[in-house]
């Protein structure tokens, strides 16, 4: 055993001093991440952060806002302009940074028990007024932090800790309730998915309007072991099996069962004035030809254009 | 790299080859990369790294072809692949005759 301990594993250019292209936009006091083995929440994160930089948006426009959670703390490990708000206020706390100053382009990055779940209502107005941000909600059907208690997002049958016999509440067709409130790009991929989950968040970035992304993730330690589904690669090779490519299908359709198919794909994508272009034409309309459009009360104070 | 026909550009497009990096003390050994590798270019260690982990090891550095898979899906950024500049493997594709 200790010669297995000391001795350097052979064969390849195992390297230990070089550091990943991803390092200039991780916080590497931070890393590594409290996050499972196995769990999908790390390799979600990889993939914003290769969007975010092929994503036509600077760096220094790029803000992350994240609420409570395992996915919550992603905010604290991206190295742009961050914040780890209360529980499920993630959103109102991106609106008012989004008016505060309109130029940024801000991500929500969070889970489903504070996006769908506590945050429910402000995921609701935020879609229906189509606030110009990008929503992540990475689902792992419980709230995993706190010890795998049961949510909206639970589907039927699942045991967890508060549901050992299994939850019997209908569980949230997220798709379906963004799409419905008006959001104008909705889609949703496995943590499997990398490369198209990668393309999705490109576009949700450069999208002008309320973008919504579901990632369904792997927990190995709460729901998976729960539910005995095996470990984050097996529930990988679930999605691998059960996943089906359907872009622009009808979101009524895209719910989600017990150990069934995951319809993934890219659903909504629509054109509609987002809130501040709609604020700026009502008011355009009543003030007359002296309204100036808002740029923020920033731009407005210190009286450059 | 095999082909099941003669690629159309074969005369002027060669397959890329990579070079695989791992941090192996950063890894926490869930195996993405190892499972979902398309070339099978890894395999686990048999050695532990500092967490007690089976981080990967590269058993065929010669069929990377640095599709970049393995650095998407690695939750831990311990794992990725640069192109080789030097070495080209492959002969442009002599596959069988139709």
């Amino acid at each position: 055993m200790s010669e297995l301990l000391t001795t350097p594993a052979p064969g390849g250019p195992v390297v230990e001093e070089e550091r990943h292209p991803h390092e200039p936009f991780l916080r590497m006091d931070r890393i590594p991440h409290i996050w499972c083995s196995t769990c999908g929440l790390g390799t979600v994160l990889n993939c914003y952060i290769t969007a975010i930089q092929r994503s036509s948006v600077p760096r220094a426009d790029h803000t992350i806002v994240s609420g409570i959670g395992c996915t919550g703390r992603a905010a604290g490990y991206v190295k742009i302009d961050s914040f780890h708000t209360t529980h499920g206020r993630a959103l109102p706390f991106a609106t008012g940074l989004k008016l505060a100053n309109p130029r940024l382009k801000v991500t929500v990055f969070s889970g489903d028990g504070d996006l769908v779940a506590i945050g429910g209502n402000h995921l609701i107005h935020a879609a229906r007024r189509n606030m110009d941000m990008t929503v992540i909600c990475v689902n792992n059907f419980n709230y995993a932090m706190t010890g795998g208690q049961f949510g909206p997002t639970t589907p039927e049958g699942a045991k967890l800790t508060t549901a050992p016999y299994g939850s019997y509440e209908h569980p949230f067709n997220i798709p379906f309730l963004v799409d419905s409130c008006g959001a104008t790009y909705v889609a949703r991929w496995t943590s499997l998915h990398v490369r198209e989950m990668i393309e999705t968040l490109v576009e949700a970035l450069n999208h002008r309007g309320f973008s919504f992304v579901e990632v369904i993730s792997p927990c190995p330690t709460v729901y998976a072991r729960r539910n005995r589904l095996g470990t984050g690669l097996d529930l990988l090779k679930y999605y691998h099996d059960s996943a089906e490519v359907r872009h622009g299908a009808d979101t009524r359709d895209v719910d989600i069962s017990f150990k069934g198919r995951i319809i993934v794909g890219r659903f909504v994508q629509r054109c509609k004035p987002t809130y501040l272009d709609t604020m700026d034409a009502a008011l355009g309309r009543s003030v007359g030809k002296e309204f100036v459009c808002y740029e923020g009360p920033m731009q407005a104070s210190d009286g450059r254009s | 790299m095999k082909y099941w026909r003669r690629p159309l550009d074969a005369d002027h497009c060669r397959s890329p080859h990579g070079i695989v990096h791992i941090i192996i003390n950063r890894c926490k050994g869930c195996g993405f990369c190892i499972n979902y590798c398309p070339k099978q270019v890894l395999e686990f260690s048999r050695h532990f790294n500092r967490k007690g982990y089976h981080p990967p090891v590269v058993v065929k550095p010669e069929a990377c072809v640095d599709c970049g898979l393995c650095g998407a899906i690695c939750p831990e950024f311990a794992i990725w692949s640069t192109p080789n500049p030097e070495c080209i493997l492959d002969e442009p594709a002599e596959a069988k005759p139709a």
